[in-house]
Formats: C-alpha cells, sequence, structure tokens
C-alpha cells in the first residue's frame, strides 16, 4: 500500500515536474522531422529563444489531425501543402496566425490568415546536362523523341505528381489529355511518390524525373555535382507552398503564436534553403546561401488557389488517367 | 476380468459390438479378417476410439469414462511405437515421467528392463540407429514399463520376419506375466503360439473367447468362412 | 477439449484483431461507400494479377523445389537459405535490384543490347508479375520443398524398389496437398501489391486496390471508401482462402525416421538447368543491391544503429508472438482467420488501430507495440502455412502414442510435437523475424522523430537526396534480415536429420 502511494506520489512530482517546461507539440512530415530535414535545427533554435520544449509528432499531417479531430495534442501543425489545405481549412480545426505577412518575399501575393507559408518551390523536370541538350518549353518536353525516358509521379499517391497534373492543366487547359498522349509514350513509369522517382533518376533508369526547381541546388551544394539541372519552360512553372498554421484548440497559444512569428524571422528562413532544398518564403534573395542564388528561376509562376485546386483535381487526374491507360 | 457390457464402439460410419469378458492374467488374441474391426475393438478399450453404448469395467470399475492414459492399459502400436527424435533411453522412460532428462531412479529402471529385452548398451542409440527388432524390443520395453495391468498389442511385431516375431512374442509373453495381455492378429498361428483364448472378430460383432485349441478346430459360426479363406 | 478451446480463442483474437480496426474506420467514416468505375477496374486488375502472379509463382517452384530436394550438392542448404531472400527484402530496395537487372540500363539490356536484340521493357503488366514472382517463388520453392522433405525416404525407397512411377504414387498427392495453399497465400499477397504494381506497371492501367485505399485515405480522407475497399480486400481474401484450403486434401504422409531422401530418378541436368535459371533470377538482383549498398555503407549515419537495435527488438519480440499465437492457431479456421490478417490493407488496419487506440494512449506511445501487432498479423499465414502440414502430421503419427504415455498439454507439445517441427519452426521463425525487420508497418501515423525503425530511416534518406546512404541501410537491412531468417532456419535444421 505504501508502495503504492510512493508510486502515486513520484509520478504526479514527475508530471509537476515536466509541467514547469511548457511543451510545444508540432505535428510535422516525416520527412520534415527527419534528422535530415529541417526539424531538429528549427528545434534547436526556438527552444534556444522559448524556454519550452518543442516535440514534433510526426507521420500523415492531415489525415491523423482529422482523425484526432479536436482531441488533438497539437497546438501546430507544419507542412501543409496548397492544394490540398481546404479539406484543413473546412475542419474549423485552425486559427487565424494574425501575423503581418509583409516579410514574405513569394513569387506573388499570399493574404491567407489562417495558413502561414514557410517555403516554396515549383515543380520542375530535372535532366542530366550531360547527356541531354534540356527543353525550354513545355511543347519541347511534349515533342522530344519518345526515346527520352520520363518518370513521374502518381497524382493520386504524391502530393507532387498532383502538382505535375495541375500543371499540365493550367499550361493546356482543355487540351490537357491531349498533351498527356503527347507525354504518355516518354513515360517509363509512375511512381507512389517522389523518392522512388529521384532513385530511378539518379540510378540511370530514367533521363528526366518529375521533381522540383530546388534540386539541382542539392547537387551541387551537398555534392558538388553540377549535372544536374532543371528545365526551365517558357509556359511557366506551377508553384507549391508549404505551410504552417495554429490549432484553434491549443491550449499553448502564447507558444504556438510565438513559434509562427518565428517562421518568418531570418534565423527560420535561413535554416530553409540547405535542409528543406526548398526556397524561403520570407528571405530576400541576396540571402540565400550560394548554389540558390545561381539556380533559373521561373519567369511565369503558375499556381491555383486551394478552392481552384480542389475543384480541378477530379477532372485534372481523370485527363491524366485517360491519357496513360490507352 | 475385463467386461464389455453391451458395448458399442463407433468410427465413422463403421460400429463394433461388444459384451463379452476377458479373463484377468490371461492372453487372449482378436482374430479376424480384415477390416472385421479388431484394431477397433483394441483402440475402445485404449480410448482411441468413442464409445458409443454399454460400459467397460474392469475388475469392478467402469472405465470407459477415462481418457487413454488414465485406463489400465499400455499399448504396443503396429507401427510408430517410437519417436524418432528422442534416445530409446527417452522413449522408454516416457513410460515413467514425461521429463526428457530422467532422474537416476528412473535411468535405473529403464536401463534394468532394457536389458531384460536384450537391449544392454543401446539406451543413447536414437531409433533410426536400431534393427526393426531392436526397435520393437524398445517399444517392448516401454509398454512393460508403464505397468499397466493390460496390455494391448496391435498386431505387434508384424514388420519383422517369422522368426524374429516368434522370438518378440515369446518374450513379450514371458515378461507380461501376470498381466492380461489382449492382441490384435491376422495370423492365426500367432495365436496358436502365444494365447489362452481367442475373439473372433466379423462383420461388426465380436463372439465370446473361446479356449485356442478349441477355437481353431471349430470356430464360431460367422468365422468359418474367414477361415476358410485363409486356408486356400 | 482444451486444446480446441484455445484454438477457437486464438482464431477469435486473430480475426477481432483485424475486423474491430476495420470497423472502427468503417464507423468514423459513416457507414459503406459505393464504390467507382475506377474502382472496380482496380479491382479487375488486382485480381487479375494477383492470380497469375501466384500461378506462376507456384509452377515454376514445384521443379525448383523437386530438384532441390533430390539433389545434393555443396552448398546446397546456403543456397536454398540465400534464395529465400527477395521474399524479404523491402519492397522499394527489391524494385532496384530488379531494375539494375530487367531495367532500361539493366544486365540483360546491356547483354542483348549490342546482340540486336531489342530492349527488354520492364514496364507493364509483365513487370507486375515479374517482380511478384520474383518475390514470391522463394515461399513458394520453400513450402514446396518442405512437402518433399516431408515425404519419408522409406517411401521414396518402397516405391524405388516397386519401380513404380515416383510422380504419381508420392509426388502429386503430395503437391496436391501443398500447392493450393501455397498459392493462396501468394494470391493473397499479391492483392494488397502497390508499390510494385505502380512503380513496375508503367502507370494508371496497373492501378490496384490498395492504391485506391491510400488515395481515399491521404487525399481525399474518404474512410468510408478506404474502408470499404479493405473490406472488399478481405473478402477476396478469405474467398481465395477457403476455396484453397477446401482444395488442400490429400494424405498425410505418414511418418517417417528422418534419414536424408536418396533418390534414384531423374535428370541431373535438367535439375542443375532449373536450380541455376532459378539461383539467377534471384540472386543476381540480390548482387546489383549489394554492389549499390557497400559505397553508402560508409555515408550511414550514427542513427542507423538506435532504429537498428529498434528493428531488431521488433523482430525479435514478433517472432516470439507470432509461434507463440501460430501453435494454438494451426487448424483450418485459424488459418482462415489468419488470412484476413495479411488480405486487409496495412493502412486500413493501422488506422483502425489508431481509432481504437486513441481515446486510450498517445498514439506514438504505441508506436512499436502497434508495429508488432501488424507484424505479427502480417506474418501469421505464412506461418501457418508453414507449421500446418507438420502439426497435423506429428498428430496423426504420434498423437495417439503420447496420449497413451499420459503426455499431455505443454509435456505434449515439448517432448512431441514441437521437436516434430523443429524444421518448420525454424522456416517459420526465421521468415517471421526476416518480414518484421522490412516492414514499415503502420509507423507513419504512430512515429515520433529520432524513433524510427531501419526501413523508415531508409525511406527518410531517400526523401533527403541521399540515394547513395540509403542504399547503404538498404543493405544493412537486407544483411539483417536475411542474418535472422539464416539463424533460425539453421537452428531448425540442426540435428533435424537425427
Amino acid at each position: 500500500m505504501q508502495k503504492t502511494l510512493l508510486t502515486v506520489a513520484g509520478l504526479f512530482c514527475a508530471s509537476v515536474a515536466a509541467a514547469e517546461t511548457p511543451v510545444l507539440t508540432v505535428y510535422a512530415p516525416d520527412y520534415f522531422g527527419s534528422e535530415w530535414g529541417p526539424g531538429p535545427s528549427i528545434e534547436e533554435a526556438f527552444e534556444a529563444r522559448c524556454d519550452c520544449d518543442l516535440q514534433y509528432q510526426t507521420g500523415d499531417l492531415l489525415p491523423r489531425l482529422l482523425l484526432e479531430g479536436a482531441n488533438t495534442e497539437a497546438d501546430v501543425a507544419i507542412g501543409f501543402n496548397s492544394d490540398v489545405s481546404k479539406r484543413a481549412r473546412d475542419s474549423g480545426l485552425f486559427a487565424p496566425h494574425g501575423l503581418d505577412l509583409s516579410p514574405l518575399t513569394l513569387p506573388l501575393e499570399w493574404n491567407d490568415d489562417t495558413f502561414l507559408p514557410f517555403n516554396y518551390g515549383h515543380t520542375a523536370f530535372i535532366y542530366d546536362n550531360t547527356k541531354l541538350d534540356g527543353f525550354d518549353s513545355f511543347e519541347a518536353l511534349l515533342d522530344a523523341p519518345d526515346d527520352v525516358r520520363v518518370v513521374i509521379q502518381d497524382p493520386r499517391s504524391s502530393i507532387s505528381g498532383l502538382a505535375l497534373v495541375l500543371w499540365v492543366n493550367a499550361v493546356y487547359g482543355d487540351e490537357a489529355e491531349a498533351a498527356w498522349a503527347r507525354l504518355a509514350p516518354k513515360i517509363v513509369t509512375v511512381t507512389q511518390g517522389w523518392s522512388e522517382s529521384y532513385g530511378l533518376f539518379t540510378d540511370g533508369e530514367a533521363d528526366v524525373v518529375l521533381s522540383y526547381t530546388t534540386s539541382p541546388a542539392y547537387h551541387i551544394i551537398a555534392e558538388e555535382d553540377l549535372t544536374k539541372s532543371a528545365a526551365i519552360f517558357e509556359e511557366g512553372h506551377y508553384f507549391m507552398v508549404e505551410t504552417a498554421a495554429k490549432l484553434a484548440g491549443t491550449d499553448n497559444g502564447d507558444l504556438a503564436d510565438q513559434f509562427l512569428a518565428f517562421i518568418l524571422t531570418e534565423d527560420f528562413q535561413t535554416m530553409i534553403p540547405t535542409t528543406n532544398w526548398s526556397f524561403p518564403a520570407a528571405l530576400s534573395e541576396d540571402k540565400w546561401p550560394e548554389g540558390f542564388q545561381e539556380l533559373p528561376m521561373p519567369e511565369t509562376v503558375l499556381f491555383y488557389t486551394e478552392d481552384e485546386a480542389a475543384a480541378l483535381r477530379e477532372p485534372a487526374i481523370e485527363a491524366w488517367r485517360a491519357a496513360l491507360s490507352q | 476380468m475385463l467386461t464389455f457390457e453391451k458395448a458399442v464402439f463407433s468410427q465413422g460410419s463403421f460400429a463394433l459390438a461388444v459384451d463379452l469378458s476377458v479373463a484377468a492374467g490371461k492372453v487372449t488374441a482378436v482374430i479376424g479378417p480384415s477390416g472385421a474391426g479388431k484394431s477397433t475393438l483394441l483402440h475402445g478399450v485404449a480410448g482411441f476410439v468413442p464409445q458409443s453404448a454399454g460400459r467397460l469395467v474392469w475388475q469392478g470399475t467402469a472405465i470407459e469414462g477415462f481418457a487413454p492414459d488414465k485406463r489400465p492399459v499400455s499399448m504396443l502400436f503396429q507401427d510408430n511405437n517410437l519417436f524418432p527424435h528422442l534416445t530409446v533411453l527417452q522413449n522408454v522412460a516416457l513410460a515413467l515421467s514425461p521429463k526428457l532428462r530422467p532422474a537416476a531412479d528412473v535411468v535405473e529402471r529403464v536401463e534394468d528392463m532394457l536389458g531384460q529385452v536384450g537391449l544392454s548398451g543401446l539406451s543413447g542409440r536414437k531409433p533410426s540407429g536400431l534393427s526393426g527388432g531392436q526397435q520393437s524390443r524398445v517399444a517392448l520395453a516401454r509398454a512393460l514399463l508403464m505397468d499397466r495391468a493390460v496390455m494391448l498389442m496391435d498386431e505387434p511385431f508384424s514388420a519383422l520376419g517369422p522368426a524374429l516375431k516368434d522370438e518378440m512374442l515369446d518374450l513379450s509373453v514371458s515378461l507380461a506375466t501376470d498381466r492380461t495381455v489382449i492382441m490384435v492378429t491376422h495370423d492365426p498361428s500367432d495365436a496358436v503360439r502365444i494365447a489362452d483364448e481367442v475373439i473372433g472378430v466379423a462383420g461388426g460383432r465380436a463372439w465370446p473367447p473361446v479356449e485356442t485349441a478349441t477355437f481353431m478346430s471349430s470356430p464360431p459360426e460367422g468365422m468359418r468362412d474367414y477361415f476358410r479363406q485363409s486356408e486356400v | 477439449m482444451a486444446r480446441s478451446a484455445l484454438s477457437i480463442i486464438a482464431a477469435l483474437v486473430v480475426a477481432g484483431a483485424v475486423i474491430v480496426p476495420v470497423a472502427a474506420v468503417l464507423w468514423r467514416g459513416g457507414g459503406v461507400a459505393a464504390l467507382s468505375a475506377a474502382d472496380w477496374a482496380a479491382l479487375r486488375f488486382t485480381v487479375w494479377q494477383a492470380f497469375w502472379s501466384a500461378a506462376i509463382s507456384v509452377v515454376l517452384a514445384v521443379p525448383v523445389a523437386r530438384a532441390l530436394a533430390r539433389r545434393a550438392f555443396v552448398g546446397r542448404s546456403a543456397l536454398i537459405s540465400i534464395m529465400g531472400a527477395p521474399f524479404i527484402l523491402p519492397v522499394i530496395v527489391a524494385i532496384l535490384g530488379l531494375l539494375a537487372v530487367f531495367g532500361g540500363n539493366g544486365l540483360v539490356n546491356l547483354i542483348l543490347g549490342p546482340l540486336g536484340v531489342p530492349r527488354l521493357d520492364i514496364y507493364g503488366a509483365h513487370g507486375v508479375i515479374l517482380a511478384h514472382v520474383f518475390f514470391n517463388l522463394p515461399l513458394a520453392v520453400r513450402l514446396i520443398l518442405q512437402g518433399w522433405l516431408g515425404i519419408p525416404s522409406e517411401r521414396f525407397q518402397v516405391a524405388a524398389s516397386l519401380g513404380a512411377r515416383l510422380f504419381w504414387l508420392l509426388e502429386w498427392p503430395m503437391l496436391k496437398r501443398i500447392v493450393p495453399g501455397a498459392f493462396a497465400v501468394i494470391f493473397v499477397i499479391c492483392l494488397g501489391s502497390f508499390a510494385v504494381a505502380l512503380t513496375l506497371g508503367g502507370g494508371p492501367r496497373a492501378t490496384t486496390v490498395e492504391l485506391a485505399i491510400y488515395q481515399a485515405f491521404k487525399f481525399d480522407f474518404d474512410l468510408s471508401k478506404a474502408a470499404s475497399l479493405a473490406v472488399v480486400q478481405m473478402v477476396l481474401g478469405g474467398v481465395a482462402g477457403l476455396i484453397a484450403l477446401g482444395l488442400a486434401r490429400g494424405d498425410m504422409m505418414g511418418a517417417g525416421l528422418d534419414r536424408v531422401v536418396q533418390r534414384w530418378d531423374g535428370s541431373r541436368l535438367f535439375d542443375a538447368l532449373w536450380i541455376g535459371a532459378a539461383a539467377a533470377f534471384l540472386l543476381l538482383p540480390l548482387a546489383a543491391i549489394l554492389v549499390a549498398g557497400l559505397p553508402g555503407l560508409l555515408d550511414l549515419p550514427s542513427s542507423i544503429w538506435p532504429a537498428t537495435v529498434r528493428s531488431v527488438c521488433v523482430a525479435l519480440a514478433a517472432v516470439v508472438l507470432t509461434i507463440a499465437i501460430a501453435l494454438p492457431l494451426a487448424t483450418k479456421a485459424g488459418e482462415a482467420a489468419s488470412l484476413l490478417g495479411i488480405s486487409v490493407s496495412g493502412l486500413v488496419l493501422g488506422t483502425g488501430l489508431f481509432l481504437v487506440l486513441q481515446p486510450i494512449v498517445r498514439p506514438s506511445d504505441v508506436a512499436l507495440p502497434v508495429t508488432l501487432l501488424v507484424n505479427v498479423l502480417m506474418s501469421l499465414p505464412f506461418v501457418l502455412r508453414i507449421l500446418r502440414p507438420g502439426i497435423e502430421g506429428a498428430r496423426a503419427d504420434f498423437g495417439r502414442l503420447g496420449q497413451s504415455l499420459g503426455l499431455r498439454g505443454w509435456a505434449l507439445w515439448r517432448i512431441v510435437y514441437l521437436p516434430r517441427l523443429r524444421r518448420p519452426l525454424g522456416f517459420a521463425a526465421g521468415l517471421t523475424g526476416a518480414l518484421a525487420m522490412g516492414d514499415l508497418g503502420v509507423i507513419t501515423l504512430f512515429s515520433r522523430p529520432g524513433e524510427g525503425t531501419l526501413p523508415l530511416v531508409m525511406y527518410q534518406l531517400m526523401g533527403a537526396y541521399q540515394m547513395e546512404a540509403a542504399y547503404g541501410a538498404a543493405l544493412l537491412l537486407v544483411a539483417l534480415s536475411l542474418g535472422l531468417f539464416w539463424l533460425f532456419d539453421k537452428g531448425g535444421r540442426v540435428h533435424a536429420d537425427v
């Protein structure tokens, strides 16, 4: 009996002790929290200024939040993509961030009062510049000989795959299915996610891979390899932005606000390029690391709002499916 | 005395009716054509074949509700008498205790019994290292060591040559003194060699035991066909 | 009586562990959803490819297993062990290995190209089936090989002395008993195919039900659709299982005394060709994985080691738990119940467990136990397929003898059944361990950073452009899986030939 009491007391003390350092729970995608993602350095930098304990919970971000609903432990969620964020917004789980968005350096205007961007990129086709001359337009890619082998991601299982069908839709509109039909003979295969596609590309199984305009930066900075280039299309590139948001039900509102404000700081933003291999959302170009500054940038940026993306998703995927099932 | 009181043993669609008594301390053979139910009778006594009616009484105690290992019987099977993965010593020691490392007193008794069946010095071997005759001796040693009042033998030693078989039958009977032995056989000469009495089994029914010589000279009605055939 | 009560409880537990989570997802999703035309097309393709994958796997496995059963040669047991490797490879690793051999720049095209043979294109339905055969041929070979080794050598001696045709007398009855079960297990595994079908299928024509589930869950958050599709998978798997188990009749072979099989028939040349072809098909991609992974071993981050320890712990725990559940479950009903586990989508299972557990515990606190549970459910069908014939054989041969000696309960298992089952138990344990090592499982809903298992770290490396290190991690994973498999399998065979 005494022992039980002691144990209970011990547990109680432990929980009180733990409660003295407030915990900010951040839900993030797996890549974000991993050793090689931006998570660890962001955690360190934020804990240095907040006197709190930042804890990530990683995994399928949105499904998990929707499963947990109002019971979620999350205070902040980071890593939403604008093409699927409508579902998140409609859930009513998130609260406005209340921040001044003027520090943003996105290539387009952004007024979202709930979802705060922290990085961006554009879909792009990556190729080996020692083997191919590249393509200066989508048309040029579609006109390429059929023995150019292209690997893409499935729009039904991958966010970059979804961005691609939206990109094709933005460029070709009603002619999207015909465009897909021209690309189809060159598509070696369609993979579940980005990693598998990129693996096929680096293994030489494909000449061209659907990835991001920032992908060459990894090879330049981490591997000093200058042979990988992104083909910049004159029709423009589809814009992809990742966002963070505060949970409406958080019991750490102040900390959550602090964290969102931290996102727009230079400290946070300078960590993004070489950990997330994407462009920082609020950092002027002269502060980007070397290698990023030299990346060719698309002149035209194509983008659908989340409402447009939600409405277009199904027909755009269907055009892709119909053309590739021939 | 082992008494079958209107006992019926059922195995699938086959049923065997038995209403007779077997004298204690004697050797009784069960003879009959193939498929007549000899093994059903034996396995019924052992408790492997369900008894659907009647009683089975040993020395005044009804045993039909007992589990196989709670009955006063030990059994020599037709084959698969030995566990291939266990040594001779372990195989025989199972008669006394379910331990793979038998205690010293158990080992002593096992070695003693192995000596009686002529297998001294072989206790460390596995069955695959023994001849057929030696394997039979191991099985016999275990059945004897179980020290049950009734020893059931289901066509024992039928895989051995005639001379070896006779030798094993004689050994069994000589070591099983004061036990009740019931032996199924398809070979009447086995019965003549060792049995005091014979139970005839044919067509789903069993005849009460008759003295062996009498049975051989005038088999019961219904068994004559069997003998006529086996004489041809 | 006690045995059957325990069997029923075990079957109910297993069925419950599958059905309750699926029901939870269905309930949360608000009931059953109608399937769209695309879903039906996915269903047709799924069944079609699963049928052919399973059929080709078992048909090819028969001559290979026979050759391995009747030929003794140096390195035979090592070859049998290592040929089992594809089955336990993580999908993505196996695909990379296959592409190194059959891909556009693969070995086959490299050799045949200069000879003027048109370029082999692996992408398409045939690629999917090729990959599935690559994965499952080892399992089929092992299951059928066990059937062959289960025929007592005495029977071969009898048959040989009779001048009888061994095939019809001994082998055909054995095959009739073993092959339907092997087919069913492989069919059900292939029903759940996702990444293989997608990557090698070459496009949306090769869409499987599992992909539809993934889409419904990740993008549409349509739980009702995801759960409905999972129910369809379960029904398919269950029907396939029941048909196969119903077909898998045939006589038990009776007890032998475990002497090494000696054979006097068959063509040495043909056997050598079969073994050689199977070994090349299964081992070349493995060699490619080895070559790709070696340089990456030097780049492995230090965090790989705790992840490795976690993976090994999960694997060992999965072995103990799976075997403990499998023994009482080794009945026909039990095997049918276990097929539910593998036929249902891991994603839906994980989501259901999340829904069930979330009100009680923090999901990330139970990440490893949940991974363990799912691994056990996924391994049970294989383990039972491997153990059941042995258990039934041991029961038929030695059950009555054991009973007459008063052996019951644990003593009966310890003295009679377990020793008789050494070989299949070792194989089953090795398979479970290896599968648990390589499985990413449901951890994505439950995980916390820094607590991943080895496969998760491998995927994270890939996601961070670190392909070389990822291949190093893959090699480590394969080596550990194979090592575990080999240890258990070997353990089962030591002294097994008394």
